[in-house]
């Protein structure tokens, strides 16, 4: 190439850059997966469909519940029933005059069983419309926390989607294809433009929007580009050729943030990494002891809680990017405590002691499974604790595997000593109860592959649901977590912290999600 | 010649089938694609709801019967992962490979022969071993590595190049191509270089080798003696001659190119069927995993086809032994 | 003459090394001797490593995760430690790293590609010189093989593995999966190379002497048509060696690979990758110049052995 061709090309560049200046050229890791709302509950999938789509309410960028397409929202004199007044004059993209008949149709759309969302929506009996602008939900029994659960829940346009054949979301095992995975038609601040997926996604902001007024809307397009490897993403940004990332890698946080032209914001995020071991069973497979579980002994589970040292993890693999922690609860939560956030002391020696109580003064050998590409520096924690552990005797052996391999293992039981992390949608302990404490079953515990089944806890945690009295049930709250706390359940080791990287002249703040809702973006 | 090429007609069926059965039976050990398709709030009786409607649940041979079934019929079901029908991610993806591959190809070849007949021509030559020994460094590092290296030096600091994607694309009848636009053809170069630097150096290797051995056997030395040019012994008679070997590699080449399109395509975002497939591996997107490995099986059968057919031409002495 | 050579003694026969065209060969190129001299280094301080590195980056319980990301020649600035070539992100010193890291790579590629060859080069004499049915079904099975790539086998034959071996071995078998699934894809090229040999020899004037006088087929293949294999085999090998090594460093870079706390020198790139861009160069660099050091050594080594090894060429 010339060099003229060359100044000329450079030249154009920063014509087009100056032109648009509202454009917001914008990467992350992972692309959305479809542009259906229904069909997949996952996050880069949520966080496009939040500029395009709806819902009745929204987490704002500082996590806090505020109006969308819902003015207000009450439960009536009946505990069991919600009255959601909808925005009127709210039109989608297609021009369609939103109402009540479409929110209906949405939520009853993901009850489907081919809908990702229903799990949430699981405690919702049925769903109404009383007049144009007012809906009812029925829910199975007193639901303080039905709002919390619906901020990931998008209104579709009723006749439109049925029009084009997509009133379900799609069916992998029927094949067929849903009209809805490539287009959309939402009421949301953004109308898409053009769409490859794994590739480039273009949005155009919406001129007709309710917002206008309400939101800043200084984006007037979105260029959507996932990058998938961390240093491609680092070296886009660096290079100038995206304007926000999302997943920037904690390495490189400091070169970002050194350079002149772009900046670093953080913020902790609704979500805990911490280690789960396998205390139920009889004897362990992997472990070099016959006939006995070691994990099964509390004091070793203690002991292992003492050796993990959290700020050394902290400061040389996070690069100070993580907040350590007790507790497998991020500090957003219900039911979280500065008492029960408290960082155990690191104490080789006290551990060491505790082993030989606990009769393994010799230490035993045990398999950690380990994911490698789901968490920040997955893999290295688990390295560093490896190397922990085996100052107290515990020699681990690492097996780090992608998160497709590493899951199903936790699912299924097959692993007796595994990484996990856990964020909170809901805000409130119930739903880490369910998941990770109660006993596995058909309906709780799907998470809980620590074998531990307590029917009092149990009966517990399931109370919680229908609880109307607050103060009685972060009473209850409480007490799960001391048994949790006092059993060694797991081994927490930090909060994770939320990098995203951006151009000097943007303002934007760190959404606890990891949802950038672009309507709040503003330029200096 | 007809009968030659139904044979291997015959063969590549085989070959299609057996490709269909390992690439089946290797998804049971990638994943579970369950644990991908329900979030984080599923309960166990979900997952096994989901499990049960996906098929999973069936005996092995009736799943593969099933997809063998599909398969035959250009049907491969809809990925988990995008909702959309395979055939059609595929067609939408292949043009953004087929033009890396091409385009690292055309390098590879070019630059090959280009530097392999000019360092076997001038063995002794200072420029010939400077040229054998920086080539080494290209196979002498993970592609990754020299992906990314490249994207450190051209577009992070130089900034003369982009790092990541196609750039522009126009879109003919389906098929998109970035060799139209100022883009596209930038966001090329990395990418292609990357891929076929590897082959460069093996194929730059194997013509200086061959034709080393050529240029010192006795026909040459006639062709000499009977006062040829050099231009005509070098290019009409040795070159020549080196050339049979070399179209087997290349031909293998072309299948690996877009084998390694895979790492490629993953480092630099480039939107082809490598990082469709890549991302299906870690989703566990199994009708877009088949549909992936049956594809390259075909491009393989399709290039070794060709490979023979060549070689058939070019070397009498094969086309004397197959009339026997 | 075989017999008699038996009878030489040693000494003898050093002698006549010393006194060989090979040799003298190799003394008159002095690249060769550089190239040489950076295998044995790197070959001799892989294979000494827990003897000659300062620490042992595999035992995780030794190591202190303070010391990480210490500077090269610099004190660290927690501990105070100072390591030659600094320390990763596991506080592990590169150097030693280094040594484990090229010892592991080169079992792993001298393994893999002896596997390859033993299988692709019987397979592809076999092939070639039989003929019929037996040719083309082993070159299907090649077909069939090579549309996987190499990264895919792995994952297969990782996961088969993962199954059969009980949890407590699975760590210190990986070693020996990947030397299986390296090897495993890539004997083809060999096969095909010694295919296409054998046919255009076997249909040569003194193939077809030896068939008449009576010589055994194995014969035939073993002394006559397999010296002539060596000069294409040995070029492939020798990128084929490196290749595989790099084959394992891009197999980690997927996930797929030896356990992060016994880091191959390909491992040890991947994982230094990540610290391009953060200043910490010294993690990527180091293993880099390694590897890349004993690969351009080896081939530099191929190149010329096959120049030296071809009758035709002298």
């Amino acid at each position: 190439m010339t060099r003229t061709t060359l100044v000329a090309l450079m030249a154009t560049t920063m014509l087009a850059t100056a032109a648009n200046a509202e454009t917001l050229r914008w990467a992350r890791a992972g692309d959305s997966l479809t542009l259906d709302p229904h069909s997949q509950n996952e996050g880069p999938t949520h966080t496009l469909a939040h500029q395009i789509y709806e819902g009745l309410l929204q987490r704002d960028m500082a996590g806090e519940i505020i109006p969308a397409l819902a003015t207000s929202w009450s439960v009536t004199e009946d505990a069991n029933v919600w009255e959601f007044k909808i925005r009127e004059g709210v039109t989608f993209h297609g021009g369609q005059e939103l109402t009540a008949e479409d929110v209906v149709f949405s939520f009853e759309r993901a009850k489907l069983p081919t809908s990702a969302m229903k799990e949430l929506l699981s405690s919702i009996e049925t769903i109404e419309a009383v007049d144009d602008y007012t809906v009812h939900m029925t829910t199975s029994g007193p639901n303080p926390l039905l709002p919390s659960n619906l901020t990931n829940l998008f209104v579709m346009d009723k006749g439109w989607t049925e029009e084009n054949d997509s009133a379900a979301p799609q069916d992998f095992a029927g094949g067929g294809t849903n009209y809805v995975t490539t287009n959309a038609n939402g009421t949301g601040a953004f109308m898409i433009d053009s769409r490859e997926a794994d590739s480039r996604t273009v949005l155009k902001a919406n001129p007709d929007y309710w917002g206008i007024g309400t939101f800043p809307l200084e984006v007037s397009e979105i260029i959507f580009t996932p990058i998938q490897s961390p240093a491609t993403r680092v070296a886009a940004l660096l290079s100038g050729e995206v304007d926000f990332i999302q997943d920037v890698p904690v390495q490189d946080l400091s070169r970002v943030d050194a350079d002149p032209a772009l900046k670093v914001v953080t913020a902790p995020q609704n979500r805990t990494i911490f280690f789960g071991m396998q205390s139920g069973k009889e004897d362990l497979e992997s472990d070099s002891v016959d006939g006995t579980n070691p994990f099964a002994d509390v004091r070793v589970r203690q002991a292992m809680n003492m050796a993990l040292n959290r700020e050394a993890i902290k400061r040389v693999v996070m690069r100070d990017q993580s907040a350590p922690t007790g507790v497998i609860m991020p500090p957003f939560v219900n039911g979280w405590s500065e008492a029960l956030d408290t960082v155990p002391a690191t104490d080789v020696e006290k551990a060491k002691a505790l082993m030989a109580d606990a009769g393994y003064g010799d230490g035993f050998s045990v398999t950690l499974n380990c994911p490698n590409d789901r968490y920040i520096n997955d893999e290295a924690i688990c390295q560093a604790a490896v190397g922990m552990l085996g100052q107290i005797g515990i020699t681990v052996n690492l097996e780090a595997r992608p998160k497709a391999q590493h899951f199903p293992l936790i699912q299924n039981g097959e692993t007796e000593f595994y990484m996990l992390g856990w964020g909170v949608p809901t805000f409130d302990s119930e739903y880490i109860f369910n998941f990770l404490v109660h006993g596995r079953g058909d309906t709780f515990g799907s998470w809980n592959n620590t074998g531990f089944n307590d029917d009092d806890l149990n009966a517990k945690i399931v109370s919680l649901a229908s609880e109307t009295d607050q103060d009685a049930r972060n009473a209850t709250i409480g007490e799960i977590w001391d048994v949790v706390q006092t059993e060694t359940l797991y081994l927490p080791i930090h909060h994770q912290v939320l990098n995203w990287g951006m151009k000097d002249g943007i303002n934007f703040d760190v959404q606890p999600e990891d949802q950038p809702h672009f309507k709040f973006m503003t330029f200096n | 010649m007809i009968a030659f090429i139904l044979q291997r007609l015959v063969q590549a069926v085989v070959v299609m089938a057996v490709v269909g059965l390992v690439a089946f039976s290797m998804f049971r050990f990638v994943g579970d694609p369950v644990d991908s398709l329900l979030g984080q709030d599923r309960t166990q009786a979900g997952v096994a709801e989901l499990r049960e409607a996906l098929g999973l649940n069936d005996p092995f041979p009736v799943q593969y019967a099933r997809f063998m079934a599909g398969a035959v019929q250009g049907e491969f079901g809809v990925s988990y992962r995008l909702a959309r029908p395979v055939s059609e991610l595929i067609a939408e993806r292949l043009p953004a490979t087929l033009e890396l591959a091409f385009v690292s190809g055309l390098i590879a070849l070019i630059g090959g022969i280009g530097f392999g007949v000019y360092c076997a021509l001038r063995p002794r030559g200072v420029l010939s071993n400077f040229i054998m020994s920086a080539s080494l460094i290209g196979v002498s590092l993970p592609t990754f590595l020299i992906g990314i290296l490249l994207i450190w030096i051209f577009a992070v600091e130089l900034r003369w190049l982009p790092s990541f994607g196609r750039g522009d694309t126009v879109d003919i009848g389906g098929w998109t191509t970035g060799f139209l636009t100022v883009s596209g053809l930038q966001s090329l170069i990395l990418p292609a270089i990357t891929l076929g630097l590897y082959q460069l150096t093996l194929i730059m290797r194997l013509v200086r080798a061959e034709m080393l051995e050529v240029m010192r056997s006795d026909y040459i030395a006639f062709a000499r003696a009977r006062g040829l040019s050099e231009r005509a012994i070098n290019f009409g008679h040795a070159l020549k001659n080196t050339l049979v070997p070399v179209i087997t590699v290349t031909g293998l080449q072309v299948g690996s190119i877009i084998a390694f399109a895979i790492i490629t395509e993953t480092v630099f975002q480039w939107p082809g069927v490598g990082l469709l497939f890549i991302n299906s591996i870690q989703f566990v997107d199994i009708p877009v995993m088949s549909a992936y490995l049956l594809l390259i099986a075909l491009i393989f059968v399709v290039i070794n086809l060709i490979v023979d057919v060549i070689y058939f031409r070019i070397d009498p002495r094969l086309r004397a032994e197959s009339a026997r | 003459m075989a017999v008699e050579q038996t009878r030489i003694t040693l000494r003898e026969r050093i002698a006549n090394a010393l006194d060989s065209d090979l040799f003298h060969a190799f003394l008159a190129s002095p690249i060769t001797i550089v190239a040489t001299l950076c295998v044995l280094v790197l070959g001799l301080a892989a294979l000494l490593a827990p003897w000659v590195a300062p620490h042992d980056p595999f035992n995780a319980a030794t190591l202190n995760l303070m010391d990480g990301f210490s500077k090269p020649m610099e004190p660290n600035a927690f501990t105070g430690n100072m390591y030659w070539l600094g320390t990763d992100d596991q506080g592990r010193d590169i150097f030693s790293a280094i040594l484990y890291g090229a010892r592991i790579s080169l079992f792993v590629g001298v393994m893999a590609v002896g596997f390859a060859i033993v299988l692709g080069v019987s397979l592809g004499l076999i092939a070639g010189y039989v003929g019929g049915f037996v040719d083309t079904a082993i070159m299907r099975i090649a077909d069939v093989q090579l549309s996987f790539p190499s990264l895919l086998i792995a994952l297969l034959i990782f996961g088969i593995v993962r199954s059969v071996i009980p949890v407590e071995h699975r760590e210190a078998m990986a070693v020996w999966v990947l030397i299986l699934a390296i090897g495993l894809s890539d004997w083809v090229q060999y096969a095909r190379t010694v295919r296409g040999t054998v046919m255009v020899e076997k249909s040569k004037e003194y193939v077809q002497a030896a068939k008449l006088i009576g010589v055994k087929p194995w014969r035939i293949m073993v002394t006559h048509i397999l010296p002539n294999t060596v000069g294409p085999v040995l070029v492939i090998a020798t990128i084929g060696l490196a290749l595989a090594i790099i084959a394992e460093a891009t197999l980690s870079f997927l996930g797929v690979g030896v356990p992060p706390t016994q880091p191959s020198l390909g491992t040890l790139i991947r994982i230094g990758q990540g610290f391009l861009f953060s200043g910490e160069w010294w993690i990527l660099a180091f293993p880099a110049l390694a590897l890349l050091v004993l690969a351009l050594s080896v081939n530099l080594l191929g190149d010329w052995l096959r120049d030296a090894l071809n009758p035709k060429l002298r």
